[in-house]
């Protein structure tokens, strides 16, 4: 097949415009010419026989009249066995590889193979004669602790007839394991790696389902009063410092799903490093296995080419679908969708398209919106359920959350972490504001008794607005009272010690156990005389209770803390 | 490739255009004008219609002044003969000493490979306590230092490149009034540190175009060094001159701007200087320390703002010293417990106690009576005002960490500090 061409007769930053022979296909990518390089870009417009490609790479040295090649392709990613454990740039180049070639380095115009060809154990599900379609599998090898599925590329269209399969055996993965046919006579040779465009979700599925299920992260502020469910999407907006990475480190840690595809988009190169050199050497305590074994990260930090950025969300994404369709619960975690969003600002502007707010685009939102809804869980045609649930987090521009890309994101999400510079300066750990954060999905607790508790909450902040105005001796005792038990929810609930061993992580079940008796607690009345006694009495239940939250359940001082605790609130109970 | 093209299109700003064919994106061409030749950059191609930015500015450039497209990117020279040499933002000598042209390397290079990196653990010691001790300075970190006009910044950059236990210091100075440039050039002469220090100086007289290329050339010159297995610690100053001249390219360029007439693109152009800053496996490394000045004091201003989002951490200098609260050296927990065993522990306690110092010091304000508690507070703030914070002081991480105990001694009781007993019992001065 000859290759469709074009020159380039202009360029602007990363946007290089061509003019092209033939025709071009909105989307696809092209390779510039420049010296023995290759540079790659996508058309992300065509006006007047001219192509305006988004450039991957920095484009010193183009010039016009360079030549271009059109691939014919839409932007893809290669999906198969051998993907989990990996580190992918934007365009899944797979980086440590990429390392051992080039040096210290990302040189440009170098596309790797993202899958190494290796042997797996294959088991195949279908016979000759059996009829497939797009997303069906035909067979599985194991992965890791996973049984991954090789199936039927996504992009195939209409029924499809196994005219060859390998028996049960080790090939490579870019061995051709199966021949199919379809009614037309076209065929087509299967391995066990597909081809999938990045822009266009995966289906391949029955049905899609409501979240219901949690998704936990053992930390107690979000699983009982904010919670995430397995196929939900969440975000997490705030100023810098406040934490936003840091909780998504923990959630990647913590999280009860399968796998976990770390998306850093535009942000510090050393927070990369962190996980790279820190993963391999956590144990998942779910599995027994290192962290790593569940962990996909695509990494394409803020110096590195700003269109490869917008792909790489892409890039993420895609893969987490294509998990899901193996049966697994997946978590994307974005870090940070508005590095994402600033990537399509610059692209925009260089495309003099009429700016809109904060000069982001007008396809802002509906961009946003359709990346959120690529989350989601799923019945599979063989009834196994699967989700996608994505987290990113948000940088607003001088923290302000009324700007384009945070309230975008709001209008998609089913949870919204707000973190706040107040709360983070106050060192307190997780920094959501618990009063300007919502949930919209069910939590490991009863929604009821969760409201009764969080109630306390805004009427402390109430009457600590109020205090401010009027000074300790101007508000009521029973006003007073309700002021401390929202401190004590705070302080004992909301905030945990992410350096003790055992209120860092808090499971389900210690968590209900302590919701319960903190519901007790708080809902209860006390015999207290005056603001002196209250605050006292506040204050030992405090620290009995963080010293209970500091100790192991299978501490044999376990007992003893709790009812100390126990005892101390029956002593003044009315 | 040696054409010369002798008519310009159109002058708009610092922006010339030309009619010419086989040029390529980035290149430089000079032009020779009746003022003198210039350096220009080419930063669009549109068909035949070149777009250049002028380093020394348009001004005085006429139709019919002709353009030499040289063929290459921005160079600039690397070897040994740099250290101890000034130059300007486009890499002239500004020393009266020879012009270098061996061994010419491009100006920003590609970025370093993430898998390539590794953690920060070194600490670079400054000899200042409100570093060493409380936001320790890590190798490989990119730390800015948010300050408003007028106060002392340069005079800490200049204290911190003396003091700093590097091999090679690189000073990138954006809109410098002279006087600073003389400032910086006679105090590292004074003390000697000159000889290790290579300065790139852009003075506020200089063309706009020129203050931009100062953080490339000052760090592609770093990052050399840092290969061959240098330390190297670069001090910029001021970042929001960078900006304001990205800015005015932009505006000329007729780019959307996106807050405050900066172009939408300025968080990925300060990442992709920042992000440099690096610790390479088996060589050395590059720090870097960059001033930034809040315009109104406001840090959310979108040149604070996007540095904020950039770096690990920021020093904020206010009314002379460096704030303890604010202040954040990200990567501080990396290297603070290889120190000395009561480093972490100190370093909480004291600011904790300056915290409830600050708290007694706006109750007198407000006219309360002062407990005895409050006294002792009181006349803690003050020493550690005086002693640990003022930028003057001086001494080794030991030594501070031995005052800071002194200070504590000297004010309260042991079991007033909160510090663990053991920790009180090997350092309590006796």
């Amino acid at each position: 097949m000859s290759l469709k061409t074009g020159h380039v007769v202009g360029v602007n930053g990363n946007l290089v415009n061509v003019q092209f022979d033939e025709s071009v296909i909105k989307n696809e990518v092209g390779y510039i010419k420049v010296g023995d390089t290759r540079l790659k870009g996508e058309v992300i417009r065509i006006t007047d026989s001219v192509a305006s490609l988004q450039v991957y790479e920095m484009t010193e040295g183009i010039k016009v009249g360079d030549e271009v090649e059109f691939s014919g392709e839409l932007l893809s990613v290669e999906l198969g066995p051998g993907l989990l454990t990996q580190v992918f740039d934007g365009l899944q180049n797979p980086l440590p590889v990429l390392a051992d070639k080039c040096g210290f380095f990302l040189q440009r115009g170098v596309y790797l193979d993202p899958i190494p060809d290796v042997e797996w154990d294959f088991t195949p599900s279908r016979k000759v004669g059996d009829v497939v379609v797009a997303g069906d599998s035909f067979g599985s090898v194991p992965e890791g602790i996973f049984t991954h599925k090789i199936m039927v590329p996504f992009t195939i269209q209409g029924e499809w007839t196994v005219k060859e399969i390998k028996e049960k055996g080790r090939y490579k993965s870019h061995d051709v394991i199966c021949r199919i046919e379809n009614s037309k006579g076209e065929k087509k040779d299967l391995t066990m790696i597909i081809t999938q465009p990045v822009k266009r979700a995966i289906k391949g599925y029955e049905e899609r389902l409501r979240p219901s299920e949690p998704m936990v992260t053992k930390i107690r502020l979000i699983d009982t009063f904010l919670p995430v469910a397995k196929g939900g999407t969440y975000c997490t907006p705030g100023p810098f410092g406040a934490g936003k990475t840091v909780l998504q480190h923990l959630t990647s840690r913590n999280a009860d799903v399968d796998i976990v595809i770390i998306a850093a988009c535009g942000e510090r190169a050393g927070e990369v490093v962190e996980i790279l050199k820190e993963f391999p050497e956590l144990i998942d305590p779910k599995t027994g296995r290192s962290l790593m074994e569940r962990t996909i990260i695509i990494c394409n930090t803020s110096s590195m080419p700003v269109a490869a950025r917008e792909a790489s969300v892409y890039t993420a994404v895609t893969m987490a679908e294509y998990y899901r369709n193996m049966g697994l619960d997946v978590l994307l975690l974005a870090d940070s969708t508005s590095r994402w969003a600033q990537a399509m600002r610059e692209m925009s502007g260089r495309l003099e398209e009429i700016p809109g707010d904060e000069a982001f685009p007008a396809y802002l939102e509906s961009r946003i919106a359709e990346f959120y809804e690529r989350a989601g869980k799923v019945r599979l045609k063989d009834g196994s359920l699967g989700s996608v649930t994505i987290g990113g987090t948000v940088s607003p521009a001088g923290g302000n959350f009324e700007e384009p890309v945070t309230q975008a994101t709001l209008k998609v999400v089913g949870a919204f972490h707000g973190l706040s510079r107040e709360r983070s300066d106050a060192r307190k750990y997780p920094a959501i504001d618990p009063l300007d954060s919502w949930s919209k999905y069910g939590g490991i607790i009863e929604k009821a008794d969760v409201d009764k508790v969080y109630a306390y909450i805004r009427k402390s902040n109430e009457v600590s607005q109020m205090m401010k105005v009027v000074g300790e001796e101007g508000t009521s005792l029973d006003d007073y009272i309700d002021y401390q038990k929202g401190e004590l929810v705070d302080y004992v609930y909301m905030q945990q010690d992410s350096f003790d061993p055992v209120d860092a992580s808090v499971s389900v079940e210690r968590q209900k156990a302590s919701f319960e008796m903190l519901s007790q607690i708080v809902l209860g009345s006390y015999n207290l005389k005056d603001k002196k006694d209250v605050r006292q009495f506040f204050n030992e239940v405090r620290q009995l209770f963080l010293d209970y939250n500091s100790t192991a359940e299978d501490s044999p001082e376990f007992e003893t803390r709790k009812n100390k605790l126990l005892e101390k609130v029956e002593e003044r109970k009315r | 490739m040696q054409k010369v093209y002798t008519k310009i299109d159109s002058i708009v700003g610092n922006v010339i255009t030309v009619r010419a064919e086989g040029v390529k994106n980035s290149d430089l061409a000079q032009i020779s004008s009746s003022s003198g030749t210039s350096l220009a950059r080419v930063i669009k191609l549109d068909r035949d219609k070149v777009s250049l930015e002028v380093f020394s500015g348009a001004q005085g450039i006429s139709t019919g002044d002709s353009v030499r497209f040289l063929g290459y990117p921005m160079r600039v020279s690397f070897s040994d003969n740099l250290l101890g040499r000034i130059f300007d933002g486009a890499g002239r000598p500004r020393d009266n000493g020879p012009e270098l042209t061996e061994n010419m390397i491009n100006i920003g290079g590609p970025s370093v490979n993430p898998s390539k990196r590794i953690m920060a653990r070194n600490m670079i010691r400054t000899g200042i306590p409100m570093i060493d001790v409380f936001n320790s300075l890590v190798e490989s970190q990119k730390l800015p230092i948010f300050s408003v006009s007028g106060e002392p910044y340069n005079e800490l950059l200049a204290r911190i490149a003396m003091q700093a236990e590097v091999d090679i210091i690189i000073l990138g100075g954006m809109g410098l009034k002279y006087d600073d440039y003389l400032f910086f050039r006679d105090t590292l002469e004074k003390s000697g540190a000159l000889s290790h220090t290579i300065m790139f100086i852009h003075t506020a007289s200089d063309p706009t175009v020129e203050c931009t290329l100062v953080p490339d050339l000052s760090l592609a010159v770093a990052e050399q060094f840092a290969l061959q297995g240098k330390k190297v610690l670069v001090l910029l100053t001021d970042m929001t001159n960078f900006c304001d001249a990205l800015k005015e390219t932009a505006i000329t360029m007729e780019q959307v701007p996106s807050n405050r007439g900066y172009p939408g693109d300025l968080y990925s152009a300060l990442a992709s200087r920042y992000e440099k800053a690096v610790d390479f496996e088996g060589a050395g490394s590059v720090t870097i320390l960059a001033v930034t000045t809040m315009p109104g004091d406001d840090v959310t201003h979108p040149v604070p703002d996007n540095t904020g989002y950039i770096t690990e951490g920021q020093y904020y200098l206010r009314n002379g010293w460096i704030e303890p609260f604010g202040s954040l050296s990200r990567l501080k927990q990396n290297v603070n417990k290889q120190t000395r065993e009561d480093h972490r522990p100190l370093m909480d306690g004291m600011i904790k106690l300056y915290s409830s110092y600050k708290d007694s010091l706006e109750k007198k304000s407000m006219g309360f009576m002062m407990s005895d508690w409050d006294e002792k507070l009181l006349k803690y703030g003050a020493l550690f005002e005086s002693r640990l914070m003022d930028l003057s002081v001086n001494i080794p991480l030991e030594e501070a960490l031995d005052e800071g105990w002194r200070i504590l001694s000297e004010c309260f009781e042991p079991n007033e500090t909160l510090l663990k007993s053991d920790l009180i019992e090997k350092y309590w001065p006796k």
